[in-house]
């Protein structure tokens, strides 16, 4: 048991073991570190943040759907700047490990926060979101058009170089998963996030009109765990060589094994925080001994198992 | 590690008693040591369904009063209205069964150093912290006046061991069906204008929050008020639960119920902007 290895790598970049927060779903870690040490686990994958603050989107921003939820948040936050000068040097003082993940309107302003971003130590990795659904305008969701994702992707690359991965967060929101995920790569991402929530809409029976103020949500929680374990089938098929950051509905070890022997490198936890603080660590525990349950000696044997060839 | 939900603790307490008042379920939790973190105003998030349910998310509720005893150890009572799917779960929960709980969240009411003249003002089982609120300050020796509201005289929650522990109580329905007809918040302009309040404490729904802050607006009452607002989380990491809130330097952010809240400066809430996002940019 002691000589299981349960460490993953993405891009450059390693972890002791496969279990991240999700972006959006921990804030920076402060709020969870009163349950569990957050060194512990993987990283910790900050919420998306913009260049500058923002307000994000009127409530109400929740509604409970059949296991799982819609949010509407809308990049509430305190923008690039003074999450650098606060939020990344507390992460590094608790001796987790930090990915940042960012998110722009246009393919200036994500370059403008790669650019910040580079400045600052101590960061692991960088998430590139490119996909959250709750912003006002859908044709704003580069993650939806190929062309788009390039573009966001070719110039966070121009600007960070080679120094920390880049993991590009895409939407299971398209028609062709893989070729978006193709472009990305080709552009210079390091590695995929697969996947962000799903686009929703609950329609309140007493105003009879759409529950949540910006009206639609993003899907999250068990709810999506298919789709998620799909589409890192789907991408994992096609481009075997390159790491996928997997989350969509992970509430337990089984669930982010699945992920796993679809294709992920490691597993974000983010809707079940919510229900259960402990989620990410708890779930963490429950995959090491899953994993030496099946007899696989590490978690690295483990990634893709699903895609190996029949035995004859 | 970090100041946010610091005392919060994630653990199963067992149900001592469950037991219908009116329209609503008194829950008795036992809690243990718990209680020494546990302060009027706080709640607790808990999950509700079982674990095969469709419900992912904990449901929050205030937490009533906190106590010790020989026989019980610790414990914490919370009124339940079994209103949706969750409540209705916990209250179908008997005795001797296991709740995975997470307590003490959020902020507390302020209790003043020195006796001042307190107004609590309930509406619907909002009044359930009000009596816990009411042990502390007539124990600092302040005088606790209590009004409740409701629409009819069912959703009134007012114990009797409760009464006990303020100097008056005034009830008011809509219907007239208890005490007397009318909003509970009409007397409260009266007591403001004739100086006889210092400090209101308010919890209840949102209108009744806004109507006092609009009364104390101008004055030197102090308005503490337990907000609700939807909440997914109750621990500060999911951002739904936000309300418009003006900071000492002026600027409007969206703060958390859950972090921030619920007990909130009444004068500070920016309850006209509730539903919608500031304009100016931050």
């Amino acid at each position: 048991m002691s000589n299981f290895d349960f460490s993953t790598t993405l891009g450059n970049a390693f972890f002791n073991t496969p279990i991240f927060t999700a972006s959006g779903c921990a804030s920076s870690g402060k709020e969870l570190a009163q349950f569990f040490p957050l060194n512990e686990i993987g990283a910790v994958v900050t919420k998306s943040v913009m260049n500058k603050p923002r307000y994000g989107r009127p409530t109400p921003r929740m509604a409970e759907t059949p296991s799982g939820m819609l949010n509407s948040i809308g990049l509430q936050g305190p923008g690039i700047d003074a999450f650098l000068a606060k939020d990344v040097p507390w992460l590094v003082e608790q001796k987790s490990r930090v990915i940042v993940s960012i998110a722009g309107e246009t393919v200036e302003e994500y370059a403008t926060l790669a650019r910040k971003v580079r400045s600052v130590a101590g960061i692991s990795a960088l998430e590139v979101n490119i996909s959250c659904p709750n912003v006002e305008n859908r044709g704003l969701v580069f993650a939806c058009d190929p062309e788009a994702s390039r573009r966001v992707i070719d110039g966070v690359r121009k600007t960070i170089g080679g120094e920390i991965p880049i993991i590009a967060k895409l939407s299971p929101d398209v028609t062709n998963l893989p070729a978006i995920a193709q472009g990305v790569v080709e552009a210079g991402a390091d590695c995929l996030a697969l996947i962000n929530t799903v686009l929703g809409m609950v329609i309140n029976l007493d105003s009879m009109r759409p529950h949540l103020g910006g009206k639609t949500g993003g899907l999250s929680g068990p709810a999506i765990k298919p789709v998620a374990v799909r589409a890192i089938y789907q991408v994992h098929s096609a481009l075997p060589q390159v790491p996928i950051l997997g989350m969509g509905g992970v509430a337990s070890g089984r669930d982010a094994l699945e992920l796993i022997l679809a294709g992920a490198s490691g597993v974000s936890v983010g809707t079940a925080s919510f229900g259960n603080p402990h989620a990410v660590i708890d779930i963490q525990s429950e995959l090491r001994e899953l994993l030496i349950t099946k007899g696989f000696p590490s978690l690295k044997s483990a990634i893709g198992y699903a895609h190996r060839q029949e035995e004859v | 590690m970090s100041d946010i939900n610091r005392g919060a603790t994630h653990f199963n307490a067992t149900v001592l008693a469950n037991k219908r008042v009116g329209q609503y379920h008194q829950i008795v939790l036992g809690i243990g040591d718990l209680v020494k973190s546990c302060r009027p105003g706080n709640f607790v998030a808990i999950k509700v369904g079982g674990d095969s349910s469709k419900l992912i998310l904990r449901r929050a509720f205030a937490i009533s009063r906190v106590s010790e005893s020989v026989s019980f150890g610790g414990t914490m009572e919370l009124i339940v209205a079994p209103h949706g799917t969750g409540s209705k779960w916990l209250c179908s929960q008997s005795e001797g069964v296991e709740l995975d709980i997470v307590a003490p969240l959020g902020t507390a009411f302020g209790i003043p150093t020195t006796p001042v003249n307190a107004l609590l003002v309930g509406g619907g089982y909002g009044s359930a912290p009000l009596f816990g609120l009411a042990e502390v300050l007539k124990a600092r020796g302040c005088k606790v006046d209590m009004l409740l509201g409701a629409s009819i005289g069912a959703k009134i929650y007012a114990p009797m061991e409760g009464k006990r522990s303020v100097n008056s109580l005034k009830i008011y329905t809509e219907d007239g069906s208890m005490g007397e007809l009318g909003r509970v918040t009409e007397p409260i302009t009266r007591l403001v204008e004739n100086g006889e309040v210092d400090v209101i404490y308010s919890c209840g729904p949102m209108g009744m929050l806004r109507a006092i802050s609009e009364i104390t607006n101008g004055t030197d009452v102090v308005h503490q008020c337990a907000v609700e607002e939807a909440m997914a989380c109750g621990i500060g990491i999911c951002m739904t639960c936000v309300l418009p809130v003006k900071d000492e330097n002026g600027q409007i952010a969206m703060l958390r119920s859950c972090i921030d809240g619920p007990v909130m400066d009444g004068a500070q809430v920016q309850w006209h902007l509730v539903g919608q996002i500031p304009e100016v940019a931050p």
